[in-house]
């Protein structure tokens, strides 16, 4: 029997001060051109936290727009706001930075992350009011240290600082004197990303109405490598995030894949649960410090504020088959194989057409695809197109030369079968996961009989080969299979007639 | 055009010269294709790359260009390339191409 998707998560974290300070852009730029003008005008291009709430993709991706309520408003987007826009939503929330390095201190249980004593005491007010934050992790938060241990750190113990506000708040220290895959900078990108992974367990929990006991297995799928100079992508984040997030329960593994590693992880999940090995298997991931500000050179350029300011994260919970949630369809499974080869055709034949082919189905047999979600807010400006809409040409292309739809129906095609992006451009965020929360209720409200989720990853940048990868799976609605049938088996119907007959002669006696 | 790939432009025209070099490029659209031509015409454009101020002024022509179509098999050509045929605009990228061809190209 299929495995389901039994909730999502969708979260995403306001970091301005890290553009600055972690985003590869500017450390970048910041070694080759220190005096570089750039970095100076940064700083009056950086949305409020209230602006950032109110940005729409950002409301879709948290689950208080949908995908056909964001299209309806015309790009571009970062000038207009939505009307009454809350920080939290169905999915998740958007946590304001201030809060998130509290968390972030939460998630070192290493002793490395160091907050200053006044800021502590100033944030630690707000963070206890959040609805998910439980003594278990409030009573992790500590008191605080003097700003000058702060700066003696982040000046002559190669420590990476921690700011809010372009305020020295904090540092994060460096795991080893000599290790270079132990250096602060490695440590904070790791921490980011377990923290950013473990807002959206906590999140998952709540939305899956499942107690953390339940959960067995919590894959991570975020493109971080932790571990030392000895085993450098050693890993296991996704067993660390569970552990704060109090999941005592689960073990769990990383899976790796660069973009493709959502989908891969899904896939994966999907089986595991299938084949009966663990009940409720989580796919998660972090963010990514590196991708803040990526574009912001040509944001800037073009006078609009450096739109690449949040973290994202999501969780996606898979589990045994409820005879109510929507199915992975793992026999329909698209995958780009090591003979593949790396044309466009060629990739988005062996993702679509391939697997569709093999079920008996056409491309239009698909209400939904999510390819590629990254929001066109952020990549048109800096040159790189509209991506979701790209891809949906060459779906509906490829539906053309199959003979499932008119060369005339072509234009059509990406509005039918497509959606526009939301998601932040964080690598394997947009990664056709965005839409598997919207994706459930689409399907249960009966709007989609099928989604094919697809993700795809840029192998090349690992520099270990040239090939193209990618995988796709369907989501289609629950066959109900246990509602009707195996709910009730010979031996509790016999219970049954028992208990009847005994009521029964119950009711006579007392007569 | 990537600082990598500019390197191995270079290094291709060093080594074999750059009269006996063809590039050919896979942009999605026509700024794009033409910002890769210029690259490897009259120099990087962005003042970034190991091409900067280098003017190799190769051959350069986008893969679905007529030229470059008229010298493959045509059934391979269909199979590997027709999608995105259909989904580019190729009068466009043929546009951008031809501009910095006959501006820059010292091979024609």
């Amino acid at each position: 029997m299929n495995s389901v998707v039994k909730a999502a998560a969708y979260t995403l974290v306001y970091a301005p001060d890290m553009i600055i300070h972690n985003g590869s852009t500017q450390t970048t730029e910041r070694i080759v051109n220190p005096s570089s003008e750039y970095l100076t005008k940064i700083p009056a291009h950086l949305r409020s936290f209230e602006d950032n709430v109110a940005y729409a993709p950002n409301q879709t991706y948290i689950g208080n727009m949908t995908p056909d309520e964001l299209a309806k408003i015309e790009m571009p987007w970062y000038n207009k706001k939505v009307e009454g826009a809350n920080r939290f939503g169905k999915f998740g929330e958007i946590m304001p930075q201030d809060e998130f390095l509290i968390l972030l201190q939460i998630c070192d249980v290493f002793d490395l992350v160091k907050l200053e004593k006044n800021f502590v005491e100033r944030t630690r007010p707000n963070f206890e009011k959040h609805p998910l934050m439980g003594e278990d992790i409030i009573s992790k938060i500590k008191p605080g240290v003097e700003i000058a241990e702060i700066e003696n750190f982040v000046n002559n113990e190669h420590s990476e600082g921690l700011y809010h506000n372009h305020e020295l708040v904090g540092y994060v220290k460096r795991a080893h004197d000599v290790d270079p895959s132990l250096t602060a900078h490695i440590i904070h990108e790791n921490l980011v990303s377990k923290a950013t992974s473990v807002l959206s367990l906590l999140h998952l929990v709540k939305n899956s109405g499942l107690e953390k006991s339940e959960i067995d297995y919590v894959i991570d799928c975020s493109e971080e490598a932790c571990g030392d100079m000895n085993q450098r992508g050693g890993g296991n984040f996704g067993k660390a995030a569970a552990e704060i997030a109090g999941l005592t329960h689960a073990t769990g593994c990383d899976i790796r894949g660069f973009c493709a590693a959502p989908t891969h992880a899904l896939i994966n999940a999907a089986s595991l649960v299938k084949a009966g090995t663990f009940k409720n298997v989580i796919v998660t991931a972090g963010g990514s410090t590196a991708k803040l500000g990526m574009n912001g050179k040509d944001h800037i350029k073009k006078d609009m504020p450096v739109l690449e300011d949040n973290l994202g994260g999501f969780a996606v919970l898979v589990s045994a088959n409820d005879g109510v949630s929507p199915e992975i369809n793992t026999d329909i499974v698209g995958r780009h194989l090591v003979g593949t080869g790396s044309s466009p055709q060629a990739v988005t034949s062996s993702l679509v057409s391939e697997p569709l082919e093999r079920a008996g189905l056409k491309i239009t047999d698909v209400c939904k695809f999510s390819v590629e979600m990254q929001n066109p807010d952020v990549t048109k400006p800096a040159g790189a197109g509209n991506v979701p809409e790209a891809n949906y040409k060459m779906i509906g292309a490829l539906a053309v030369k199959m003979g499932a739809i008119e060369k005339t129906e072509l234009a059509a095609f990406p509005e039918k079968h497509g959606m526009v992006g939301w998601a932040p451009v964080q690598g394997h965020i947009p990664s056709g996961v965005p839409y598997v929360g919207f994706a459930r209720e689409d399907i249960l409200a009966g709007k989609v009989k099928k989604a094919m989720i697809i993700g795809k990853g840029s192998l090349f940048l690992g520099r270990m080969t040239n090939l193209f990868d990618g995988v796709s799976f369907i989501m289609q609605p629950n066959s109900g299979a246990i509602a009707s049938n195996a709910g009730v088996s010979e031996e509790e119907i016999k219970t049954m007639i028992a208990k009847a007959m005994k009521d029964f002669a119950k009711s006579l006696l007392a007569e | 055009m990537d600082l990598e790939n500019q390197k191995r432009v270079k290094d291709f025209a060093d080594n074999y010269g750059a009269e006996n070099l063809v590039v050919i490029i896979g942009a999605a659209e026509g700024e794009a294709a033409g910002l890769a031509a210029e690259t490897v015409t009259a120099g990087d454009p962005t003042f970034a790359g190991p091409l900067t101020g280098v003017q190799l002024g190769l051959k350069v022509y986008h893969v679905c260009e007529e030229e470059v179509k008229s010298e493959v098999n045509e059934e391979l050509y269909e199979e590997q390339i027709g999608m995105m045929e259909m989904v580019l605009d190729i009068d466009d990228i043929a546009k951008e191409m031809k501009a910095m061809r006959d501006e820059f190209c010292k091979y024609l």
